[in-house]
């Protein structure tokens, strides 16, 4: 997985385009906020997600977050060892800290997603 | 008015700690993850930069008569050397502050929650109208840690004068940390064993690191935070407020109604009669979700009953806790609620406080 080939959501997933599936987890940055995630809460798989919208819901010790959808699409795929034990987000939040996988919904696309450059330059705006 | 900044706060930022804003001070919240410095604390030892923790010492012939009418524990019984906790009230039984109170040879100090710091010496400054006593903010004098859990007394060994594992539970001793003096008191606020040490500003970065170098993990805020839910300690601005009586709050045991007059009492007796008043009580959630302070608790017949004061996901009994107020009729271990958490309701059972206890050996 390169970082530079994902996109990105303003609230902090990434997507990793492949055909039609797209990967989505969150980023390092969003995983340094939350501290060790102790409840994660992941959609069905057959679920229709809307981008922008509320798919599930990652907690801390400190704080909970919902997780966006970066994409519009259905899910075909989801992380099952995550809900056993969520800490892979911690260990490696781009690989076995996956979340899900969907099918882009026909004609939709990641283009209102930001480059790695566009989201470096985000973090740096808000002052990370 | 700018965050204060305790002695220890240049090694906490060169350390990687995440500073956050704490009762007016910028202290640290974690360093490696709260999860990993909570279960620490459990089963070896953990350190904690405690200096925002106000120290107000008291001398002069009415010191005695002053904390007596201010503190809700008696402290004409207490010994030289003992530490008690009990609550400082107002008029009308709510309370300002919890606090320890330790007794001295020379005269009496105590630890006052930072964010009540102004308020208290407020508090101190009108009651003392007519009375003989010196009180002094030391807050600023001294730097003060906590080592906290199972390892803490064996690895002190031999760095005081005098030896901590002497030292009886709630007592604490003068004596001198390399060629200083400085107080070390058995004493803390995560249910472990441990001590909590003050020595002057000066030597405060040397007890740090000598503490590190003996094998005592840095731990921040946060798993204090989730240690003192685990073992059922109220937190001031959580649990405890002027809107609290200690009646409610579970405190019956720090309030000493027949040691003679003190500010609250006679409204506090009323409280302790009262049959109607909300108590707080432990919650067990069902899953992992964290009920968080504010969560709104619901009967059988969605009845409202009360909200949660603090609530977490606590690392070492592996569960969703939380505290609460509801009215006593659903204050028995057992009795079911329903925590409304984002939206969902979430079964709750009432469990008996503490969640932890640790054992004594």
């Amino acid at each position: 997985m390169s970082l530079d080939a994902m996109r990105y959501a303003k609230s902090h997933e990434w997507s990793q385009v492949d055909g039609n599936i797209v990967t989505v987890g969150i980023t390092q940055y969003a995983v340094d906020q939350l501290t060790d995630v102790t409840h994660l809460q992941l959609p069905k798989v057959g679920a229709t997600l809307t981008a922008g919208k509320p798919f599930g819901e990652i907690e801390s010790v400190k704080a909970v977050f919902d997780l966006y959808a970066p994409v519009s699409g259905t899910v075909k795929d989801v992380n099952a060892k995550l809900a056993a034990d969520p800490s892979a987000i911690n260990l490696d939040c781009y690989g076995p800290g996956w979340m899900l996988k969907i099918e882009l919904a026909p004609g939709a696309t990641l283009d209102h997603l930001m480059t790695k450059a566009q989201y470096d330059a985000q973090l740096a705006e808000e002052g990370h | 008015m700018s965050a204060l900044r305790t002695p220890l706060y240049d090694w906490h930022a060169e350390h990687k700690a995440r500073l956050v804003p704490f009762g007016g001070w910028d202290m640290p919240v974690q360093y490696a993850g709260i999860v990993a410095e909570h279960k620490t604390v459990r089963t070896a030892a953990g350190l904690f930069d405690i200096s925002h923790m106000a120290r107000v010492s008291f001398g002069g012939p009415d010191a005695l008569k002053l904390l007596e009418a201010v503190f809700s524990n008696s402290v004409a019984g207490m010994k030289d050397g003992q530490v008690r906790y009990g609550l400082v009230c107002n008029e009308a039984g709510g309370i300002l502050d919890d606090i320890l109170v330790y007794r001295w040879p020379y005269g009496f100090a105590a630890v006052v929650n930072a964010g009540n710091r102004v308020k208290i010496l407020n508090w101190l400054e009108t009651q003392r109208t007519g009375l003989n006593v010196e009180i002094k903010d030391q807050t600023f004098d001294t730097t003060m840690v906590a080592i906290q859990g199972p390892r803490s007394l064996e690895l002190c060994a031999g760095m005081f004068e005098a030896d901590p594992g002497g030292l009886k539970y709630y007592f604490a001793t003068p004596t001198r940390y390399r060629d200083a003096n400085c107080v070390v008191s058995r004493t803390g606020y995560t249910g472990e064993d441990g001590l909590e040490i003050m020595v002057p500003n000066a030597l405060g970065a040397a007890l740090w690191e000598d503490l590190i170098a003996r094998g005592a993990v840095p731990c921040g805020l946060g798993a204090r935070d989730t240690l003192r839910l685990e073992a059922g300690m109220p937190l001031y601005g959580h649990e405890l407020s002027e809107e609290i009586n200690p009646i409610q709050a579970g405190l019956a045991w720090a309030v000493k109604l027949e040691k003679g007059e003190f500010i609250g009492r006679d409204a506090i007796r009323k409280f302790a009669e009262e049959q109607h008043q909300s108590v707080r009580v432990g919650l067990k959630v069902d899953g992992k979700r964290a009920a968080r302070e504010g969560s709104v608790l619901s009967g059988p017949d969605r009845e409202l009953l009360g909200t949660v004061t603090s609530g977490s996901f606590c690392p070492w009994v592996d569960a969703s806790l939380a505290m609460a107020y509801v009215p006593q009729a659903y204050s028995n271990p057992g009795a079911a609620l329903d925590v409304d958490i984002r939206g969902t309701p979430t079964p709750a059972t009432v469990v008996p406080l503490p969640f932890y206890k640790r054992k004594k050996g």
